[in-house]
């Protein structure tokens, strides 16, 4: 390879390389800059929201923690993801499981109910539900919300646990069958384990969902007492919205644990977004 | 025993997921459809058929144009610029073999935050005319600017683009996997015959992955209609309706002024206009599987 070749490919690899930490300066930059205000007193940020602290407040956090009511929110937050997770895995592995074949009558139905039921806007089924649920005193109920996150997230959730068991070698089923196991057999011994990675995608995937997710619990959860952590913190900066250095260091408190989250399980994370969209 | 066998366990299992699906979607969504011909206001117990009256009313509403404009802005929107930065990352990852990783992660890291969290740093140190990015630049340059979420004209694009910022890695990701599946040695042999980068992506590439061109093109349609979170979050639909969307005016309706059935029939034209994109994604494919 000759000199200019070679010029030419390390100019070609360093435009590469600019456009993309250019493109992740885009992505990064507002979270680090609520990185760094966390630590700054409010007037600090008012003077210049861009300069680096002097002394690290660490005092933000403490007092975000409080006046966010983190400690309750968070509590909240993780039994609205749990149910939502539980019922969601119980219930899409064994639809997935029964629509993966020829097993019932009407599987082509059903698939095509939940294709549409998939695209469905909140807005379409949001409001009698809320005015039911207001009947029947659920409103503020964190279990009765993640039913109705568990059914908007179910589709999804079933055509991936489908996709998981149609990788399922038939034999696998065939041969514990000839040796006279019963469905439930098949499902607990012979299935769940080879599926369980692809449970484990859906049970991510759905989990974080169901942690970020605005329209249906603003709707559902009323009370403060049954604020998730976000909710919490966007009651939090509706009235408290003038005293930056507590919305930076709260907002870090619900920004931190999601990045270690999504960094642990980014294998999964990106498998579970990918074999929704692209025919592998 | 054999009698037993004789049951079809299958139904039983598939029974959960149908049953929770069938109350919380299905049924209240054929409500909906029947309420948007009331006047039912989600309280009183006499609920009145007023036939099309609601949607006569929309058809006279300048704020129901407005939101449906905004929903075209949002489409076009999102069909351009993340689909451009997606396509554009994607190749360019797509030969990085050792640094794509770490790219995709920090390209995600917005994708993967709460939608309430993004709102609010943008809101706050980003758009703040007192203590944000704005703010900085006016104070500091004496640039004349202001959050651009306040002003009329440029509220849903800044709307936009926040949900932009979060949303684009995610087509990165989708483009990137599909790129991947590129069978080799139609690479090796374009390369053979001495074609360009350009080329390569034209000619091999792209037909390749057209697709999950196609399903993200219908999804990111189906998406910018249901569009809810960011301008609710940012801007409540405001300064005077200018960024409200179908998605945010049916909220409204249903829980600011209490005219569910007026709600109803602005989630009945959401729906409608998922409908369409879905139908014709079916058409698309359906195209396909007989050539």
């Amino acid at each position: 390879m000759g000199a200019s070749s070679l010029r030419k490919k390390i100019t070609v690899n360093t435009i590469i390389h600019l456009i993309l930490i250019l493109l992740a300066v885009i992505c990064l930059f507002p979270i680090v800059l609520v990185f760094i205000n966390s630590f700054k007193e409010n007037s600090e940020i008012v003077r210049n929201p861009l300069s680096l602290p002097d002394i690290l407040h660490l005092e933000n956090y403490i007092q975000a923690w409080t006046t966010g009511k983190f400690a309750k929110g968070f509590l909240n937050s993780i039994k609205l993801t749990g149910c939502t997770v539980i019922i969601v895995l119980f219930c899409s592995t064994l639809a997935g499981y029964v629509l993966s074949g020829k097993r019932i009558k009407g599987s082509g139905a059903i698939l095509m109910y939940f294709m549409v039921a998939m695209t469905v806007p909140i807005q379409l089924f949001l409001f009698p539900l809320y005015y039911a649920y207001a009947k029947m005193n659920l409103i503020g109920n964190i279990p009765a919300t993640s039913v109705i996150l568990a059914a908007t997230y179910m589709p999804l959730a079933i055509f991936l646990m489908r996709t998981f068991f149609l990788n399922v070698p038939k034999e696998l089923e065939e041969a514990a069958r000839i040796d006279g196991a019963n469905t439930r057999q098949v499902i607990w011994s012979v299935m769940r384990p080879v599926v369980s990675p692809g449970m484990i995608t859906v049970a991510i995937l759905i989990g974080l969902q169901s942690w970020n997710e605005y329209l249906i619990t603003s709707t559902f959860l009323q009370g403060e007492k049954n604020f998730t952590a976000t909710l919490g913190f966007l009651s939090m900066s509706g009235s408290y919205g003038s005293n930056m250095s507590i919305l930076m260091a709260s907002a870090m408190i619900l920004i931190g644990p999601i990045i270690i989250f999504f960094l642990l399980t980014q294998k999964h994370f990106i498998d579970g977004m990918v074999s929704g969209a692209v025919k592998g | 025993m054999s009698k037993k066998k004789k049951i079809n366990w299958n139904y039983l299992l598939i029974a959960p997921a149908l049953l929770i699906s069938v109350c919380v979607i299905l049924v209240p969504g054929i409500m909906t459809v029947v309420y948007s011909f009331t006047d039912w206001n989600g309280l009183s117990p006499d609920i009145n058929f007023i036939g099309l009256q609601n949607y006569q009313e929309l058809f006279h509403d300048n704020i129901f144009f407005t939101a449906i404009k905004n929903n075209f802005i949002w489409a076009i929107m999102f069909l351009t610029i993340p689909v451009f930065l997606g396509m554009l990352s994607a190749m360019l990852l797509l030969s990085r073999k050792k640094t794509r990783s770490i790219y995709q992660v920090a390209f995600l890291i917005p994708y993967v935050l709460a939608p309430s969290v993004n709102a609010m740093l943008w809101l706050n140190i980003m758009f703040s005319p007192v203590v944000g990015v704005v703010a900085f630049l006016r104070n500091t340059f004496g640039w004349d600017i202001s959050s651009p979420l306040a002003n009329m004209k440029t509220a849903i694009y800044a709307c936009a683009g926040v949900d932009i910022w979060h949303y684009w890695s995610y087509l990165t990701v989708i483009y990137l996997a599909a790129l991947r599946q590129v069978p080799t040695d139609q690479v090796e042999a374009a390369r053979v015959e001495g074609c360009n980068g350009w080329q390569l992506f034209r000619y091999v590439y792209l037909p390749n992955i057209m697709p999950t061109i196609k399903l993200m093109f219908i999804m990111i349609t189906i998406g910018s209609f249901l569009s809810f979170d960011y301008v609710k979050l940012l801007t409540g639909g405001g300064p005077a309706h200018s960024t409200e969307v179908l998605g945010t005016y049916a909220y409204s309706f249903a829980f600011g002024s209490m005219k569910v059935g007026k709600a109803a029939a602005v989630g009945m034209f959401i729906s409608i206009f998922g409908l369409i994109a879905s139908i014709i994604y079916a058409r698309m494919t359906q195209k396909e599987s007989m050539e």
